[in-house]
């Protein structure tokens, strides 16, 4: 049997007396679509933060490819293949839309020649597909601050899939987004990740999106994995239903 | 946010650059012509260029949005590293003096860069005066080395293995230096718009992000710190070439001070501006001081205040403005 993609062995953080990572282990294979669902403050974000290397575990242990991760920063991850999108869109606010693309895919390739123009770079088309993909081609050349939430976000993920990664965590990608605009975010969002052949994890809280969009679903409560399954199995659950959900999907 | 290179995208910057790019052009013929038209002003604005190389090392590190208040010791460290050298080396090369001194700056701010880097705004600005200012203390005690206050004498180098006159060698010296403003400016220019350039401006907007891109946000900002210590080294030793002796006040803070100031006033993050500010200030400077000797300080205050209120940008913010409202007219 092949190793998981990423692989989380008894994480344990507690800030103060609050437990936010409780002995949490857990596998993401290659090609799923997981989503991560759960109440205000179970340890969601912080899960992701701990992937990702931005908080370190008082115990226990990340393993990419069977690699142990943990004591290594961000910045090594991602060059590892491990992207992240965020709740509130990280971007370069006085760089247009493409110019943040293309400042990724320079970190990517490596920051060589000092006088050739960032518009002149190589992977200029690659990152205009990129932007196509995302449905974000006709705002390129607007300054970020201008674009809407939903463009910011589409341009965030786009932003981390110029990296070319392996694996994408996403921190609630339609947060922010307009209701009636959500589906089509994510309808748009899971198009370009399955274009681009990757991997990813995505913390939600509409169950709508996760009905529709995500092929396997975890259950955070009070910092651990409390049920793990199918969408199907899991929204029909009754501890979902009353601890998550609150109400039935419908 | 007014310069050609400012803006981060080439295409909004080149929607007008015909006006500047031939306004610079003009401007850099002026100067070439400064020795037959007004030679008086020679020394002058050979001293203002030489600041002028040295602001725009402070403009680099504005772009990043950080202050330091003391990049004077760069400026320092490579003119008395020159001094040493032609002490020890009598008819040595200007050129072997420009290089030695500007690696003596490099290596300096490797050095202190490496622990800068790791503050940010107001904590980033006092540690760079901190160091400067230790660096004076050592200058002004060692008095055995150094000279103390009264500094080292920096005999005439030589010109490519030629001894020269003192008139000569002030013209060399003064087409040398618009010949590093030419050069150095398009080259910054040109790391602005660069993959480089760029990541290292988002220091100013987002270094989170810059992190999960796989960047380490301390080192791309020490690139820019050995950018600009290096262009404070090519100043320094400019000036005391120029000079013909290095003090201690070329690392005292009001050096330093007057670097932001003129990088302010020229227009905060604006290669052009650096050039613009320093030629402007020097002017004012040497014009307030011998006709209103007691309140030349308050008269340049002053002249800062009205451009911070009413003209953020700078000088060459007003003249973008006018570029702007003259294109619009046509």
């Amino acid at each position: 049997m092949t190793a998981p993609l990423m692989e989380t062995r008894d994480l344990l953080i507690k800030f103060g007396g609050v437990t936010a990572a409780n002995n949490v282990s857990m596998q993401i294979w290659a090609g799923q679509n997981l989503a991560i669902i759960g109440p205000n403050g179970a340890g969601k974000t912080t899960f992701l933060n701990i992937c990702t290397g931005w908080l370190k575990p008082q115990k226990g242990k990340v393993l990419l490819e069977g690699h142990d991760i943990t004591p290594l920063p961000p910045r090594k991850i991602v060059r590892r293949g491990v992207a992240r999108a965020f709740q509130i869109p990280q971007l370069f606010t006085e760089h247009t839309a493409l110019e943040n693309l293309l400042i990724s895919a320079a970190a990517r390739e490596g920051l060589r020649n000092p006088l050739q123009n960032l518009h002149n770079i190589a992977q200029r088309d690659e990152m205009m597909h990129l932007l196509d993909l995302v449905h974000c081609a006709d705002v390129a050349d607007r300054v970020v601050v201008e674009l809407s939430e939903g463009q910011r976000k589409l341009i965030d993920i786009a932003v981390a899939l110029a990296l070319k990664p392996r694996l994408l965590l996403m921190d609630e990608p339609t947060s922010g987004v307009a209701s009636s605009q959500k589906h089509e975010v994510m309808e748009i969002l899971v198009g370009a990740l399955a274009e681009a052949g990757v991997t990813s994890v995505f913390v939600e809280h509409d169950m709508g999106i996760v009905a529709r969009h995500a092929d396997e679903v975890a259950v955070w409560n009070a910092g651990n994995v409390q049920l793990r399954g199918t969408p199907d199995e899991i929204l029909e659950h009754p501890d979902v239903i009353r601890d998550v959900i609150g109400e039935e999907v419908a | 946010m007014t310069d050609i290179s400012q803006n981060s995208t080439s295409s909004r910057a080149s929607r007008r650059p015909s006006a500047r790019t031939l306004l610079t052009l003009a401007g850099v013929l002026l100067l070439v012509a400064v020795p037959l038209i007004a030679p008086t002003m020679q020394l002058l604005i050979n001293l203002a260029l030489a600041k002028g190389i040295a602001v725009l090392g402070v403009t680099v590190l504005l772009r990043a949005g950080q202050v330091s208040f003391g990049h004077a010791l760069f400026f320092g460290i490579s003119a008395y590293v020159g001094a040493f050298l032609v002490a020890s080396m009598p008819g040595a090369d200007m050129m072997l003096v420009l290089a030695c001194g500007v690696l003596g700056a490099l290596v300096a701010g490797l050095l202190v860069g490496l622990f800068v880097v790791r503050y940010r705004g107001i904590f980033f600005g006092m540690l760079n005066l901190a160091f400067s200012m230790i660096f004076w203390s050592i200058l002004e005690k060692f008095y055995h080395i150094t000279g103390g206050a009264d500094g080292i004498r920096l005999t005439r180098p030589t010109v490519l293995g030629l001894e020269m006159e003192r008139g000569g060698f002030e013209l060399v010296i003064f087409y040398l230096s618009i010949a590093l403003m030419v050069g150095l400016g398009w080259f910054t220019l040109r790391w602005f718009v660069s993959p480089v350039g760029q990541v290292f401006q988002t220091i100013k907007t987002n270094e989170t992000r810059l992190e999960y891109l796989g960047l380490s946000p301390r080192r791309v900002l020490l690139s820019g710190y050995m950018l600009s210590a290096g262009l404070c080294g090519v100043g320094g030793s400019l000036m005391a070439m120029t000079q013909g002796v290095v003090t201690p006040e070329y690392v005292w803070w009001v050096r330093s001070a007057e670097m932001v100031f003129i990088a302010v006033l020229g227009g905060a993050g604006s290669v052009r501006g650096a050039f613009i500010g320093a030629l402007v200030y020097e002017i004012v400077r040497i014009y307030a001081s011998a006709y209103a000797g007691d309140i030349w300080q308050l008269l340049l205050g002053g002249f800062l205040l009205v451009i911070i209120l009413f003209a953020p940008g700078g000088i060459m913010g007003i003249a973008d403005s006018l570029i702007h409202r003259k294109g619009t007219r046509q």
